[in-house]
């Protein structure tokens, strides 16, 4: 199942990027050097704690970085143009929407208090599809029952306030979808809601992308999100990505100690009145240069050679990368914690029953 | 749960916000107890009324109907100024957000020292900088860090100063509302260790209101789920979790991603249907379906969920 809606045409790629945000006077490198290829069709996760970089990452896509931030070096490749090249607005306008939309966090922040939802979404039909009047007013109402509301005509003339949380971030979705778009991003789409209502949204995102062909972008850190929505993982630390692979590859084969440590730091891995895993220390000060691999001084697998050299991207199979030096042929082999291997033990069992 | 003494009996509690036509039943007909030195949780969805039962012990909310029992004796209505002050004391609550929970112009001196004051729980100066150092080490911060300001620390560090303000009062009860759920994820299991390695010490007792139920299971020894002001089911947790008996309880346990790929594909969310039950004529009353596990039935029901019993989620 999974290698079906996994073909190889690549529809964005993300070439050696480095963006920097200049505070205070000082310059704070925000993502350090990342590649990553978005595939047509899949979806794509990327995981990591706040302060990692993952939404700026995609702010970058979009254009919509902030005033004091800036790409530094690098190209990000969509359609034979160059993004990280795109100097105005109007540039960005031929993107944004049109090809790559997104659904933000807070469906309660996102929308406009004073317009009806209706006019919102058809706003953007008109914008980006070019409809006019009664064949605009149709498109609206046809979305909204995509997205899952009903009494749609009543709908179009409510106000934000009148929805609950759910119903309007399938408002946000709508509105996203509107723009026809190629490429679907979505940043935290589900922290703000219950975990029902949550089901039901990641239940819809799913739906939709099979019945509009998108290819979507998972932004989150909650590692039981990603399990149900991503075909693929990249997990970012520190403005870096340092492991990418399909789901299952990640979950249950990690070979990143932060990987491992984010799955040990599971409540589900932990056995009742024993201390939980956590990561000790906190995330390094990006204005400073970060030697090695970042992760180096939390973690109790670091190598020597983790404190200078940053580790190149190690194969582990086609679909599956790590940027750990454990993964060279002369480290040494490390013992991982029974909980997590019993974690991964469980996890592959399943796969032997598909 | 090692003594079956009960510290906190909730009976019959009833919340009504508003009034005339505005009238909204918050909580309806809620009872439950909590044994003293165990953890506790509420779990439900927003609105559901596990917030305001956690503020209703606290007594920021006013208890409409129904009776709070500490220690056996009431909290609510009219009571000896006395015992007023010691509940103040001895009950203390944890918040939610760790950036909105702090006063951002006071130093995290006076933020954890306040209570001190207005109990005048302290002998001199010296003694009150002594418990505010105390306090501060427990949480695992630096004494240090008195004298700063609330913005100077991260989210996890601000989250310990608000256990820290709770501590300082010598509680023996604390209500901790969502208190990891603004945290990030490798926060999230340094507070949760440390929540459980300060109830050892100090022989606390936790009433755990949150949403997230992987951490709900972790943490707490009993769980109850509240739906729309009604406790709809209450058990020890791992029955709750390995033999979830009432509709909404299955829903909400089905909802929750867990962290495998392979399972979650395959998984199909239950969608919770209130209109199931005939309540109207025949109407639910809280039972118990083996020892220590109660659902919320009618006569009917309860017959259908002896018989097939043992329908675990996971």
């Amino acid at each position: 199942m999974m290698e079906a809606n996994h073909p190889q045409e690549r529809i964005l790629s993300i070439q050696n990027l480095v963006i920097q945000f200049t505070l205070r006077g000082q310059v704070l490198k925000a993502i350090r050097d990342i590649s990553l290829d978005l595939y047509k069709g899949e979806s794509l996760a990327i995981v990591g704690e706040s302060g990692s970089g993952k939404s700026v990452l995609v702010k970058s896509i979009m254009g919509l970085l902030d005033k004091n931030g800036y790409i530094d070096q690098g190209q990000i490749l969509y359609n034979d143009m160059d993004l990280a090249g795109f100097k105005t607005e109007e540039d960005w306008l031929k993107i944004r929407g049109k090809e790559i939309a997104m659904v933000t966090q807070d469906p309660m922040t996102s929308l406009n208090p004073l317009k009806t939802i209706g006019k919102q979404i058809e706003e953007c039909v008109v914008l980006h599809q070019g409809l006019k009047g009664k064949e605009a007013y149709h498109v609206t109402l046809k979305l909204l029952t995509d997205v899952g509301i009903y009494d749609v005509e009543k709908r179009y003339k409510q106000y934000p306030h009148e929805f609950s949380g759910g119903m309007r971030q399938r408002i946000v979705i709508a509105i996203a979808l509107a723009c026809n778009p190629k490429i679907l991003i979505c940043d935290e789409p589900t922290t703000a809601l219950d975990v029902t209502i949550q089901a039901q949204i990641l239940q819809l995102l799913k739906n939709l992308q099979k019945k509009y062909g998108l290819t979507t972008v998972y932004i989150t850190h909650d590692l039981g999100v990603v399990a149900k929505v991503a075909d693929r993982i990249a997990v970012m630390y520190a403005g870096d990505i340092i492991e990418v692979g399909k789901a299952h590859e990640v979950f249950f084969d990690g070979k990143h100690p932060y990987t491992w440590a984010l799955i040990s730091s599971l409540p589900q891995l932990g056995s009742k009145g024993e201390q939980l895993f956590s990561i000790k220390g906190t995330p390094p000060n990006l204005f400073k240069e970060i030697k090695g691999d970042a992760f180096a001084p939390r973690n109790q697998y670091a190598l020597k050679i983790d404190f200078v050299e940053r580790p190149p991207f190690f194969k582990v199979s086609d679909t599956h990368y790590a940027r750990t030096w454990l993964l060279d042929p002369r480290s040494p082999k490390v013992e991982l914690p029974e909980a997590l291997l019993a974690f991964f033990e469980e996890g592959r069992s399943y796969a032997n029953e598909q | 749960m090692n003594s079956r003494e009960k510290l906190i009996e909730v009976k019959n509690l009833k919340v009504v916000f508003g009034k005339g036509k505005n009238k909204f039943v918050a909580i309806n007909d809620v009872s439950f107890d909590i044994y003293k030195g165990e953890t506790f949780s509420l779990v439900g969805e927003s609105g559901s009324g596990k917030t305001t039962i956690g503020r209703a012990i606290m007594r920021i909310n006013e208890v409409s109907d129904g009776q709070i029992l500490f220690h056996g004796k009431p909290i609510n209505g009219r009571i000896p100024k006395v015992w007023d002050r010691e509940i103040t004391q001895k009950i203390q609550m944890i918040f939610q957000d760790p950036m909105a929970s702090l006063n951002e112009r006071a130093k995290v001196d006076y933020i954890i020292s306040e209570g001190l004051a207005n109990t005048k729980n302290y002998k001199n100066e010296a003694d009150r900088q002594q418990k505010i150092r105390n306090a501060l080490l427990n949480v695992g911060l630096l004494p240090e860090f008195a004298s700063r300001f609330p913005h100077e620390f991260s989210g996890g560090q601000r989250q310990r100063i608000g256990i820290a303000r709770a501590l300082v009062m010598e509680p023996e009860f604390i209500i901790a509302d969502e208190p990891i759920s603004a945290l990030d994820v490798s926060i999230r299991a340094q507070v949760l260790n440390l929540l459980s390695s300060l109830q050892e010490e100090n022989n606390l007792t936790y009433l755990f209101i949150a949403h997230d139920l992987s951490i709900v299971r972790f943490i707490s020894d009993r769980t109850a789920v509240i739906y729309k002001g009604n406790i709809v089911e209450l058990a020890e947790t791992e029955k709750l979790f390995s033999n979830p008996i009432h509709p909404y309880t299955r829903t909400l346990l089905s909802a929750v991603p867990e962290p495998n790929p392979y399972k979650e594909r395959g998984k199909i969310v239950e969608i919770y249907d209130p209109t199931q039950h005939q309540y109207d004529t025949h109407p639910p009353s809280f039972m118990e379906v083996e020892k220590g596990h109660f659902v919320l039935a009618n006569e009917e029901e309860i017959e259908r969920y002896r018989t097939t019993k043992k329908m675990g989620v996971s």
